[in-house]
């Protein structure tokens, strides 16, 4: 009996291998596993190679794994590419239609079943997924009963003959196994878990949940990977609540479009990757010198230019807070898992509001597309606050214009929206004075430049991070979005005194919070997805204990698995 | 009732006098009147240009965008709040410069706004380079042996962009700028209004006399019907660009919301936003 596994399955790009990790994951999830899942793909439609790796626990798991215990192969270009992270007891279950064959020094053990020959026999060779779904819960001890409750909730809109012929299929499969297990020698009984109620979901629908809770009904966005889902969820889910999306002709028109609805009175916001952002730029900085309400999600892929596309990468941190020209401020946020992105997305919409300005939520590849359990949400967690906004009528008394740019104490002034009698002002990307009237003049400029730099000077969530050890330590880890589910999992394998931070608010970077944790560490190291050590610069610049700070950087478009951390914290310590 | 004096504001524009967008802040201002708008139910986007600066002059909602952004935005605003009239404004450079594929999807996408283009075929705020509406030939700081580019039409690419209704005339022209504008914020969808908006101080071929001579209204072309595309197509190519009037309208196309399913039943800044329980537990089903 074992407490975890990680099963990964592959073939051909548009061969259904989606689907069949999502049949298998989404049963497992009913049952009450812990999931979490990597996708490997490219920019292709049809052709190249593609897997679907999930790892399936009894306890809690936030990273993928090290290695790989069952490989499901529909080619031999699966085997060849990933059977080297097999363990040495694992298992390839492969189709025996392509007379598969292990490369050398594979010890796993190769298992022929005519994936394709049994879903022919039960009507379609399309079902070869079904039975491979089939054949590794067997594999795993699972009970066949619930994959059949799956199939008929999946497919009994088609009618009731493809449930039954797929559920042969899946049962064929099973049997398969079943009759072949005296000659299987590894161990890949999962432990038995109780059923729990819980979400299995890729970060980018959290974060689109989330924007529809905050009370988004409008939406522009333009597509890009993996940034898509988004703007996808949104299209599938606003027409409930009598909501649309644009999809514009580009990123700028995105942004300035969510711009002009915010500046009327409505939540709307858009999601973009790293090209997009570049494209959106300008725009931000209109936002931010007009105090006008903005969320922008950016979720990373490899940059520079096209870059990597499908993979994973966390270069953008750089561009996010310093991308605009002059100086504005804004606030730039990063959920710590699925279950933060949630909430965090409701929060950044409540930020946009109260601070007038531009709030950036920041997701990696890894985190928007690999999915993962995490507790059900909660409702009344979600609390919508609009700030100083006006919506009715305000004496008016002079005729005048309303003082939308008025010096407050905390910077933030109050904002009529369109329509509101006795509210009208200008708004203008110009500098401007307290009505909103273009004002070049130095005793105005620095007066508006002071007002809106200073409603985020001193800003802090209440929780800038999660943090989880001591002030005082051996060694201080900080990391963001999907890095940290790696990070935990290397520092729970070490026995010392190790702290770690997963940070959620980046920008303004939250040094005062910070501060005990980095004086109290013996030394700190940043571990982050791009070249330079972006966060471990920006921690750099604000901080000033620079001997004892490393960094440990990776940039070849694949996750972090545990045990490189691991054995990184294992060189330094 | 407010009168066009309501939308008079304190500000003193700073542009050259004679120039021709005066005029078209007052034929703005008139048609707003004329059609019972309040000051605070206008909301005016403006781009960045001499053009651009429109927004300030005039008392109402307005927001002074980035150069060639005055659509996007705009089209936010009405999708904010169709209660608002929504006119976006700004210069040929800014429109068909900077901001041509926003011009393009805007006609096609037909969102109930109302797009004033202040052409003076010159970029007057960056004080006389060449812009997308200079004929060829035409002599700028940036052309000094002359353009060797041919000129966008603007009402060409609006009709061949899916417009829903097609105006131009002359800034000299306030009384007939004032009627179009008043009907093309009444046209329910995208309504383009090219305006010649002569720039005294930098392009001094395309003057009021030059315009004066040029234009041809239609009404003084037999027989004209704006409601057929292909010969108002045709007489716009007869007359390489210079007709004026109200050219086209659509009057069957349906504007962008009207299309979506209950999109307008309530304003989205009169919504309640949070999800009734019943509600957020449906959708989240999904995730399970
Ligand atoms: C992104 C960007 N590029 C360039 C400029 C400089 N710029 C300001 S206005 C303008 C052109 C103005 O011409 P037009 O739109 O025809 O307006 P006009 O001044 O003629 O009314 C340019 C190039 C800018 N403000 N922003
Ligand atoms: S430069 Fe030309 S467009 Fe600008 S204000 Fe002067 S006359 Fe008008
Ligand atoms: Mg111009």
């Amino acid at each position: 009996m074992i407490s975890q596994l990680s099963w990964k399955v592959g073939g051909q790009q548009g061969e259904g291998i989606d689907s069949t990790g999502e049949i298998f994951s989404t049963t497992l999830n009913r049952m009450g596993y812990h999931l979490y899942s990597y996708r490997h793909f490219s920019s292709r439609i049809k052709g190249g190679h593609t897997n679907n790796n999930i790892r399936i626990s009894s306890k809690e798991v936030r990273s993928i794994s090290d290695h790989i215990n069952i490989l499901v192969a529909f080619d031999q270009e699966t085997i060849d590419v990933n059977a080297h992270e097999l363990v040495s007891d694992g298992v390839i279950l492969a189709d025996a239609k392509f007379k598969p064959t292990k490369p050398e020094g594979i010890e796993a053990a190769l298992i022929q079943v005519p994936f394709t020959e049994i879903a022919q026999e039960h009507g379609s060779k399309l079902m070869k997924n079904m039975v491979a779904v089939g054949a590794s819960a067997r594999l795993m001890h699972l009970h066949s009963q619930d994959f059949e409750d799956m199939i008929y909730k999946m497919f009994i809109r088609k009618g009731q003959e493809i449930v039954d012929s797929n559920i042969q299929a899946l049962l064929a499969g099973y049997e398969y196994i079943q009759n072949k297990s005296e000659f299987i020698e590894g161990d890949f009984e999962l432990e038995k878990v109780e059923k729990r109620d819980q979400l299995y979901l890729i970060g980018n629908d959290a974060i689109a949940f989330g924007a529809l809770n905050a009370g988004v009904r409008f939406m522009a966005a333009y597509p890009i990977t993996p940034a898509s889902d988004i703007m996808e969820y949104m299209i599938q889910h606003l027409p409930s609540v009598k909501g649309t999306v644009i999809q514009t002709e580009d990123e700028i028109a995105a942004v300035t479009m969510a711009i002009g609805s915010n500046y009327a009175g409505a939540r709307s916001f858009t999601s973009s990757s790293g090209p997009g952002l570049s494209l959106m730029m300008e725009s931000i900085g209109l936002s931010g010198m007009t105090e006008t309400p903005l969320v922008i999600v950016d979720a990373m892929r490899g940059g520079p230019s096209t870059g990597l596309p499908t993979k994973q990468e966390q270069s953008d941190l750089m561009q996010m807070i310093y991308g605009t020209h002059g100086d504005i401020p804004k606030i730039i946020l990063s959920p710590t898992d699925v279950e933060d992105a949630f909430y965090l997305t409701t929060k950044a919409f409540n930020l946009a509001d109260k601070y007038q300005l531009p709030v950036i939520v920041l997701s990696d590849l890894q985190m928007s597309l690999g999915k993962q359990t995490t507790p059900v949400y909660d409702l009344s967690k979600v609390t919508i606050d609009r700030g100083k906004m006006i919506t009715d009528q305000i004496a008016d008394e002079n005729g005048d214009y309303y003082e939308r740019y008025e010096i407050t104490e905390d910077g933030i002034s109050s904002r009529p929206i369109p329509g509101v009698k006795g509210g009208i002002h200008h708004v203008t990307g110009v500098e401007h004075n307290s009505i909103g009237t273009p004002n070049e003049g130095s005793v105005n400029r620095k007066a508006q430049m002071d007002k809106r730099m200073l409603k985020v000077k001193d800003f802090s969530l209440d929780k800038p991070f999660k943090v989880n050890g001591e002030k005082e330590s051996e060694l201080l880890i900080i990391s963001f979005l999907s890095v940290n589910g790696a990070v935990d999992e290397a520092v729970e394998r070490i026995d010392n005194n190790i702290t770690v931070i997963h940070m959620r608010q980046l920008f303004p970077v939250p040094i005062e919070a910070l501060r005990p944790y980095l004086d109290g560490a013996k030394k700190i190291s940043v571990i982050e997805q791009n070249y330079t050590g972006q966060l471990f610069n920006i921690i750099k610049m604000n901080y000033g204990g620079h001997d004892k700070m490393d960094t440990f950087v990776k940039y070849d478009g694949t996750p972090f698995k545990p045990v490189e951390i691991e054995d990184y914290i294992n060189d330094i310590l | 009732m407010a009168t066009f004096k309501d939308f008079r504001n304190h500000v003193k524009p700073n542009w050259c006098p004679g120039c021709g967008h005066f005029s078209i802040q007052a034929a703005i201002q008139r048609a707003a009147a004329n059609n019972g708008i309040e000051p605070e139910e206008l909301a005016l986007i403006s781009g960045i240009g001499c053009s651009g600066r429109v927004s300030g002059y005039i008392k109402s909602y307005g927001f002074h965008a980035t150069h060639g952004r005055s659509l996007p935005l705009a089209q936010g605003v009405k999708m904010a709040n169709d209660d608002l009239t929504v006119v976006a404004s700004g210069g040929d450079g800014d429109g068909f410069a900077i901001g041509m594929g926003h011009t393009v999807h805007a006609l096609k996408r037909n969102i109930d706004i109302t797009y004033i283009v202040m052409d003076n075929q010159i970029y007057g705020l960056t004080k006389g380079q060449t812009s997308p509406s200079s004929s060829t030939g035409f002599v700028t700081k940036s052309t000094p042996d002359g353009s060797i580019e041919a000129p966008i039409v603007p009402i060409k690419t609006a009709m061949a962009s899916g417009a829903t209704f097609v105006a131009q005339s002359v800034s000299s022209d306030i009384k007939g700028l004032t009627k179009i504008i008043e009907e093309a914020m009444n046209h329910k969808g995208f309504s383009f209004v090219a305006v010649f908006s002569p720039c005294v101080t930098y392009n001094k071929v395309n003057t009021y006399d030059w315009f004066k001579e040029h234009i041809v209204p239609i009404d003084t072309i037999e027989d004209y019907d704006e409601t057929d595309s292909n010969a108002v197509t045709r007489h716009i190519n007869e007359h390489e660009g210079m007709l004026t009037g109200i050219l086209y309208r659509d009057t069957e196309r349906k504007s962008y919301s009207e299309y979506i399913d209950g999109y307008l039943d309530e304003t989205l800044v009169e919504r309640e936003l949070k999800l009734e329980q019943d509600q957020f537990d449906d959708i989240m089903a999904a995730f399970k």
